[in-house]
């Protein structure tokens, strides 16, 4: 993961955000979209599995990682 | 008597706590509330190595000491000390799960950093291992300071230790309560989470002695649950053959009931003489109660599907694909899960709605929620469905009667979402909140937590037949009998009740409704299912003047009732608040009378208006 405009977030999805593991660095891989167009996305973080609304996922950036996660 | 040591269990949701609290206590527990809010309260009873007693509290998961809900507001006030109503725990049992250390690590740091004696219990070790994770527990002790007991709560797998631990921990009760002292004086919260987060994912990864990348298999089965055209259409299919089966399943155990009520009434009338005592037994007691517990067995097999759904893990992915239709009006995905438990009844639906964090998106759905058709008002339709709509086929394998069944639940549906979207323009104005879960790994739902489950559900239904509809119906019966009416008068009339009756009747005269349907509704505010016993009551009272003998409802029903009354009755209750529990704990979730008074209100008008408009469409439409 790149890094996370927090400022584009509201503050209580900013925390929820947090206290699942995001974070500046921290791997993630996006495992399922809902249909096509805005349905939220699922993705994987550690061994975690969080469902997200893309308005969320738009302020994450990731930045491709050549090596394997982690 | 002196209180025995309390053990507070707090861990993240998914952590396998409640699990782990079954495998603890084992059927002593106790189900109750904390004061002034209305989260459960469930404890119960262990016995130490020595044989001391203590008292395990399971407070709800929770990520952090930041709570975004109410639930979560409980479990920090209590392990803070600060909850009405509780002691400071003398122990805290922290559980987190194996596969997830990264994150259940640093809620347990927090918990740590509070100061109280805290046992950790690595849960579910065995699924993990199945990942490939492998795990070093004594690493984690050494890191975190405190005894780490791997468990499996599921197979009692590690449940000894953990006693043995807990005894030694509440062993030598003065440090306890020193420490006890010590900390409820600052009670601070450590509250820097990326820190702290950062320093678990650290320990995590010293404690994991082999990887393997992730479980496949949880992957495979999302990649058909979440899959854009699979997903819904498996979504659809699930809950196609819950309400077939709510249909199905049920008639058998439905009939044993009747069949048992039929028996008591007879035997009743076989000892005791005609009379006061006999009638209110009979008309008032066996009939009320009699057509309430009918139910019993639809409401069991919904929550049984209910219950299910969830402890596998699947209903967090119906809220997944839900997310996009709730978006439209303005709710989240969460919404779907009390919406789905409505079905069965409106009361767990809405104590369900505490998962929301959004409180405006927490009303929002908390008001909508009657609108879903709950199993209490099936009797009211399939009586006046069998009563007025003709068993004709419309399709092959479609009947007229399911079909119009079908369009009184999806009529509720299409009321609950036009009213979602109204009230986020209006009362409930604002951002629409986002929808954020972690979803849990499937697993197979253990029998013995859904029979528990299903079990606190039967006690609170026979509870209330027992008592609010039991007392009702005798009441009306009351209302009913007197005074006694002169011959050439109607019983139903001339009574106390007749009369109240009589009074409503001009209220509800323009849509269509009669002097018995408007004597029905007055004790159907009690509970929706009570107007067929009260239609039925006032029929009885009144045949008996009748000596051509008795006649079944239905046949009453036609006689007495036009097509359009009948299907406005029909549309009144899809909308009419008539439930007092519904009523009640609204009142409870919201703090006060003023959202359950505005429920009442914009779900009485929109009744009387459809109800209304369904009456003159069919005047005018001559049928």
């Amino acid at each position: 993961m790149g890094a996370i405009e927090w400022a584009r977030l509201a503050s209580p999805e900013a925390r929820r955000l947090r206290e699942l593991g995001f974070d500046e660095g921290v791997a993630i891989e996006v495992l399922h979209r809902s249909r096509l167009g805005s349905g939220p996305i699922a993705c994987r973080i550690g061994r975690m599995t969080v469902a997200l609304r893309r308005a969320v996922a738009r302020a994450i950036s990731v930045s491709p990682d050549p090596l394997p996660a982690e | 008597m002196e209180l025995p040591p309390l053990v507070a269990m707090v861990g993240n949701p998914n952590a396998g706590k409640s699990a782990l609290f079954n495998a603890l206590t084992g059927a002593r527990q106790k189900v109750g509330n904390y004061p002034g809010v209305t989260v459960e309260r469930h404890s119960g009873r262990l016995a130490l190595d020595d044989g001391r007693p203590v008292e395990l509290v399971d407070l709800p998961g929770a990520y952090s000491l930041d709570p975004a809900s109410p639930d979560e507001r409980v479990t920090r006030d209590v392990v803070t000390g600060a909850q009405a109503g509780e002691r400071l725990p003398d122990a805290l049992l922290v559980v987190i799960d194996a596969s997830n250390l990264d994150n259940h690590l640093r809620f347990a740091m927090q918990l740590i950093a509070l100061g109280l004696p805290v046992v950790v219990a690595l849960n579910m070790v065995d699924l993990a291992e199945r990942d490939g994770l492998v795990l070093d527990p004594a690493v984690l002790e050494r890191e975190l300071g405190v005894p780490v007991v791997p468990t499996v709560a599921v197979r009692r797998r590690g449940i000894d230790t953990l006693r043995g631990q807990l005894t030694a921990l509440v062993g030598d009760a003065s440090t306890a309560a020193g420490l006890r002292r010590l900390r409820a004086s600052d009670g601070k919260v450590d509250d820097d989470i990326v820190t702290l987060q950062r320093r678990a994912r650290v320990i995590a990864a010293a404690a994991t002695v082999s990887e393997t990348p992730v479980r496949r298999w949880n992957h495979m089965l999302d990649s058909v649950a979440l899959h854009p055209v699979l997903g819904p259409v498996l979504l659809v299919a699930l809950l196609f053959v819950m309400f077939q089966a709510v249909f199905s399943w049920s008639e058998a155990p439905i009939g044993w009931i009747e069949g048992g009520f039929a028996a008591a009434e007879a035997w009743l009338k076989s000892v005791l003489p005609d009379g006061f005592l006999r009638s209110l037994l009979t008309d008032g007691v066996i009939a009320g109660v009699g057509a309430v517990v009918v139910f019993l067995p639809q409401i069991l097999i919904l929550f049984l599907f209910i219950l299910v759904l969830e402890a596998s893990g699947y209903m967090v992915r119906a809220a997944f694909l839900m997310d996009r239709v709730m978006a439209q009006v303005g709710l989240s995905g969460r919404a779907f899960i009390p919406l789905l438990s409505s079905f069965a009844c409106a009361v767990p639906g809405i104590m369900a709605t505490r998962t929301i964090e959004d409180e405006k998106d927490r009303l929002t759905t908390i008001l909508i929620a009657p609108l879903m058709t709950c199993s209490a008002r099936l009797p009211v339709y399939t009586i006046i469905i069998g009563a007025f709509i003709p068993a004709r086929q419309v399709l092959p394998f479609v009947g007229l009667q399911g079909l119009v069944l079908f369009a009184l639940y999806l009529l509720g549906i299409v009321g609950a979402f036009v009213a979602a979207l109204l009230l986020r323009r209006t009362v409930t104005k604002g951002e629409s909140s986002g929808f954020m879960m972690e979803m849990p790994k499937y697993q197979m739902p253990r029998l013995r937590d859904v029979a528990l489950g299903l079990w606190s559900r039967t006690e609170i239904f026979l509870k209330r037949a027992g008592t609010t509809i039991a007392l009702t119906t005798v009441v009306l019966w009351a209302l009913l009998s007197f005074p006694q009416a002169p011959s050439g008068q109607k019983q139903v009339e001339y009574s106390i009740g007749g009369r109240i009756a009589s009074g409503l009747e001009v209220i509800v005269r323009p849509i269509g409704f009669n002097h018995d349907i408007a004597l029905a509704l007055i004790p159907t505010m009690a509970a929706r299912e009570i107007a067929v016993a009260a239609i039925g009551t006032a029929y009885a009272i009144d045949d008996t003047e009748d000596a051509s003998g008795a006649k079944s409802l239905v046949d009453h029903l036609r006689g007495r009732w036009s097509l359009p009354t009948a299907l406005a009755f029909l549309m009144w209750f899809v909308f009419a608040p008539q439930c007092i529990s519904t009523i009640a704990v609204t009142r409870r979730e919201t703090n006060g009378w003023r959202w359950p008074l505005f429920m009442i209100g914009y779900l009485f008008a929109a009744a009387y208006v459809m109800a209304g408009i369904t009456y003159w469409l069919a005047v005018a439409a001559g049928l």
